[in-house]
């Protein structure tokens, strides 16, 4: 890479920056009763395997999922030899007998496939604008899943008077409302395997919840602990509580 | 103050006593399940991760070994030998008495049936854990260099230090030339 | 009763331990025969809840460097491999990140008691002083710590934190340098962070020590502010302190547990789920809620070095808290008027914390000012000012009479 590329790289990214810098107001943002919300809360699985194709379909293209693996699919359902059978749609570097490089095809335990080899090639491709990992977007963004799915049902006409940037998109809640990403989905975008008719909001809301697991996959593991831990507190507290009154009327008389 | 005082709580009557000591023995029973549970995540952090156990079996191609060669292959850090034998190995192995060995094992049961050409195994002495050479030693098979250890044509331990033969990982052939190990 | 009986066995294996290192007769004055006072109230259940923290801290932490990698381009990832890989990862990282706040919550409310009570007042000055060290390291502990994971938040709550330092007249820049070293936070900082942020809460284990030490010496004060005048002022420490206080850990546990398993992420900031970018910054650097007090007290000063030092100034003045308050009488229970002011301080501290975390633009910027001069007056000018000229409440003689009265047969 020459110097002038990465500067050039350098200064634009200091410039997103400054931009994310200046827009804090934001649009309203929908709150939505997702399924994996409260104490009880759990991932809806069918929802999470057409979030995970709308991903794999719209997404992938531009966005990477580093730090997810192929065997993390059996985890929302899908079988051992379907996960084999996804992950042998890819590629991945590998070294031939004679030590050239070559590829092979991806095994379940390989991370998920990024569409671009580094970031500069990323950006080259995106018109200077990085596509972030989506591994964590989950957890990264104020609002969460709500941000996602506002975000990708908030294309919109821009307002009069508003100044579009050449290659931008007006987005009602992304900072700054002009967004680097042409509006990604539109009805029937995707054909879902289930048969669910893949609106703009089905799909917004199907791929948020994917996001949401592959930020905090462990989501049902810790609130099913919590509630048995609560509920085990609860009962020492009643315990420890009864033992010091006991204690108490002893030593203190009252 | 004499009634305040903990030793005096028998005065009470008891009735009370066996409440009170029933209460006790519960809280610090439930206490000690609590400390209990938590210690449990506690040492499971230090059992193998959720990527190490999905790297833990590997598959390896045969078709490229010729009679005669072995390659070795890693499977969870460890070195595993997959060996092509020639006749007369497999004749030296199975000719050997039982008698003989110090870890008695036929040579058979070391390796899958109708595939005896096929030995794999994992290529650690069973002495100290060093990694034994190929193609060495008295036994037409491993040595290894730390100790001394000699073993078969089947990894079977003849002589030296190291107690038991070079033992099987659990393994099936997925097809004539593929092997799956773990 | 006699509530400081000695220690005293007939095991003979004890007392061959005792005679060559006297360790359980000092457990045992310390845990069991301790005479403590009557009186306490559940505010001092935040003394042992601390302790409880930092050994929590200390035990997750030790856990979480098993699987941690201090390198710049690995830090991130080996935080995300504990979350979603390591067996019960996320629980030892969720209840580590959040032990943090749960400890300084704790500590806060430790220290409020402090002020309320008079608990600085001689003969505990060192106690006070020790406790003070102890809030110290804990911030530095803390503030290393965040930097740990290398997210957004970790990276430029770095930059900014170790830039003050660079405020110092003349010296200001080779120190911050020295502290990076480098010419930005990078590895080398990182790498020095993560030894530091390991050895630091053994200092304040030893400094705890000391800690215990001089309150067992002093002895502990109490809501009264009276001192102990005899045996019938006390109770041994254990069964009834060490029941009330495993009653007080059940309680809290639930507030650490509701965090760690239900709301996890709610004390942090989504920006740290961004792998750290030396070219971007975030939109608005927040410290951790924990900091925000004194981060308002750093922005309201329109001058670096000002800033810098108000800030210092902030956690400083309370070492000369046991002189600023010259009052006779120990604990606001007594004096209604520093009473008062003691909640306006607690409602000024809440007001600066709150300002901390918007944004140093518009009305922030007057109330920060504001809030941050009322926090010096408070402490220069309206507690010394109560201790002239305030009329206390009579005090009651000894601390049995005030809590048995008539009953009391001592
Ligand atoms: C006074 C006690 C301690 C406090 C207040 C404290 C505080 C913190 C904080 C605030 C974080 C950032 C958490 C996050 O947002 O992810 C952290 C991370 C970390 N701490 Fe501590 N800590 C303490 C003791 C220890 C000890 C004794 C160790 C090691 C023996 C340790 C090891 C770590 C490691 C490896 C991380 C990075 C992993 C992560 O971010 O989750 N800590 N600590
Ligand atoms: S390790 Fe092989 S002989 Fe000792």
């Amino acid at each position: 890479m020459s110097p002038f590329k990465i500067g050039a790289a350098a200064l634009l990214a200091l410039g997103l920056g400054a931009g994310v810098a200046q827009a804090s107001e934001g649009a309203h943002m929908e709150k939505l009763d997702w399924s994996f919300n409260g104490a009880f809360g759990t991932f809806d699985r069918a929802a999470l395997q057409r979030g995970y194709q709308v991903y794999k379909e719209v997404c992938a293209s531009c966005h990477s999922m580093k730090y997810l693996s192929y065997r993390n699919l059996q985890d929302i359902g899908f079988s051992e030899a379907e996960v084999k059978a996804l992950a042998a749609q890819y590629e991945v570097p590998a070294l031939d007998e004679v030590g050239d490089p070559t590829t092979a095809k991806a095994k379940p335990s390989d991370r998920f496939h990024s569409p671009f080899p580094n970031e500069l090639a990323a950006r080259a491709a995106n018109g200077g604008a990085l596509p972030p990992d989506l591994s964590l977007m989950g957890k990264a963004r104020v609002g969460g899943p709500d941000y996602i799915h506002a975000l990708l049902t908030g294309y919109h006409e821009a307002p009069a008077g508003f100044v579009l940037p050449e290659g931008k998109e007006y987005n009602a809640v992304f900072p700054g409302n002009a967004i680097g990403m042409p509006k990604p989905l539109s009805d029937d975008q995707v054909t879902y395997a289930d048969g669910t008719k893949a609106s703009l909001e089905q799909m917004s809301r199907d791929v948020s919840t994917f996001l949401m697991w592959a930020a905090e996959p462990k989501l049902e593991d810790r609130k099913r602990a919590g509630v048995k831990v609560m509920g085990f507190l609860g009962l020492l507290t009643i315990f420890t509580f009864l033992t010091y009154r006991k204690v108490r009327r002893k030593v203190q008389g009252h | 103050m004499a009634t305040s005082s903990s030793a005096g709580h028998d005065a009470h009557g008891s009735g009370q006593a066996t409440r009170r000591d029933f209460l006790y023995v519960a809280t610090v029973g439930l206490g000690a399940v609590a400390v209990g549970a938590t210690v449990w995540p506690l040492i499971d952090q230090m059992n193998p991760a959720a990527d190490v156990l999905a790297l833990s079996s590997t598959e390896v191609d045969l078709s490229k070994i010729a009679e005669g060669q072995g390659i070795t292959v890693q499977w969870r850090g460890k070195p595993v030998f997959v060996r092509h034998r020639t006749e007369k190995e497999i004749k030296e192995a199975e000719e050997v008495p039982l008698a003989e060995l110090r870890d008695p094992e036929t040579d058979d049961a070391r390796v899958k049936a109708g595939k005896k050409q096929w030995l794999v195994m994992v290529g650690v002495c069973t002495h100290l854990g060093c990694i034994p050479l190929g193609q060495q030693g008295d036994y037409d098979g491993w040595f290894c260099p730390c100790h001394g250890s000699h073993y078969d044509s089947s990894g079977r331990i003849r002589r030296g230090p190291a107690p038991l033969n070079l033992p099987i990982p659990e393994y099936q052939f997925l097809s004539d030339t593929k092997i799956k190990i773990g | 009763m006699s509530s400081s009986t000695p220690f005293q066995t007939n095991s003979k294996v004890i007392k061959w331990i005792e005679a060559r290192l006297p360790i359980i007769s000092t457990i045992d004055g310390a845990l069991v025969s301790y005479p403590a006072p009557r009186n306490l109230n559940y505010w001092w259940n935040f003394g042992s809840l601390a302790g409880f923290m930092l050994v929590a801290q200390i035990v997750t932490g030790i856990i979480l460097v098993m699987h941690y990698t201090p390198h710049v381009t690995m830090a991130f990832a080996s935080v995300e491999h504990i979350m979603r890989d390591v067996n019960y990862g996320w629980l030892m990282r969720y209840a580590h990140a959040n032990g943090a706040s749960m400890f300084f919550v704790v500590v806060y409310i430790h220290i409020l008691r402090g002020l309320y009570y008079g608990s600085y007042k001689a003969p505990r000055e060192l106690l006070w002083w020790l406790g003070i060290v102890i809030f110290l390291l804990m911030m530095a502990t803390g503030f290393m710590g965040y930097v740990l994971p290398w997210g957004q938040m970790s990276f430029w709550g770095a930059t900014v934190i170790t830039n003050l330092f660079g405020a110092l007249p003349l010296v200001g820049g080779d120190i911050v340098t020295w502290l990076w070293g480098g010419f930005s936070v990078d590895n080398a900082t990182l790498n020095r962070f993560f030894s530091l942020h390991y050895l630091l809460p053994f200092v304040i284990c030893a400094v705890v020590f000391l800690h215990l030490w001089a309150l067992h010496t002093t002895k502990s004060s109490n809501p009264l502010g009276i001192e102990i005048k005899g045996d019938q002022d006390t109770v041994p420490f254990h069964p009834y302190y060490t029941a009330k206080d495993a009653f007080g850990l059940s309680v809290f546990l639930m507030f650490f547990a509701y965090w760690v398993f239900f709301n996890p992420n709610a004390l942090g900031h989504p920006d740290n789920y961004i792998e750290a970018n030396p070219m971007v910054t975030p939109a608005h650097i927040v410290p951790e809620w924990y900091f925000l007090p004194f981060y308002a007290i750093l922005r309201a000063v329109p001058d670096k070095l000002g800033g810098v030092l108000a800030m210092g100034g902030a956690i400083v003045i309370l070492f000369f808290m046991p002189y600023l308050d010259f009052s006779k009488v120990r604990s606001a229970k007594f004096r209604p008027i520093y009473k008062q002011a003691f909640w306006l301080f607690v409602l000024d501290g809440i007001l600066l914390g709150y300002v901390g975390a918007m944004p140093a633009e518009g009305i922030w910027i007057l109330v920060g000012r504001i809030a941050s001069v009322y926090y010096f007056a408070h402490f220069l000018v309206i507690v010394p000012l109560i201790s002239w000229f305030e009329k206390p409440l009579p005090v009651p003689e000894s601390i049995a009479k005030a809590v048995l009265g008539d009953a009391a047969k001592a």
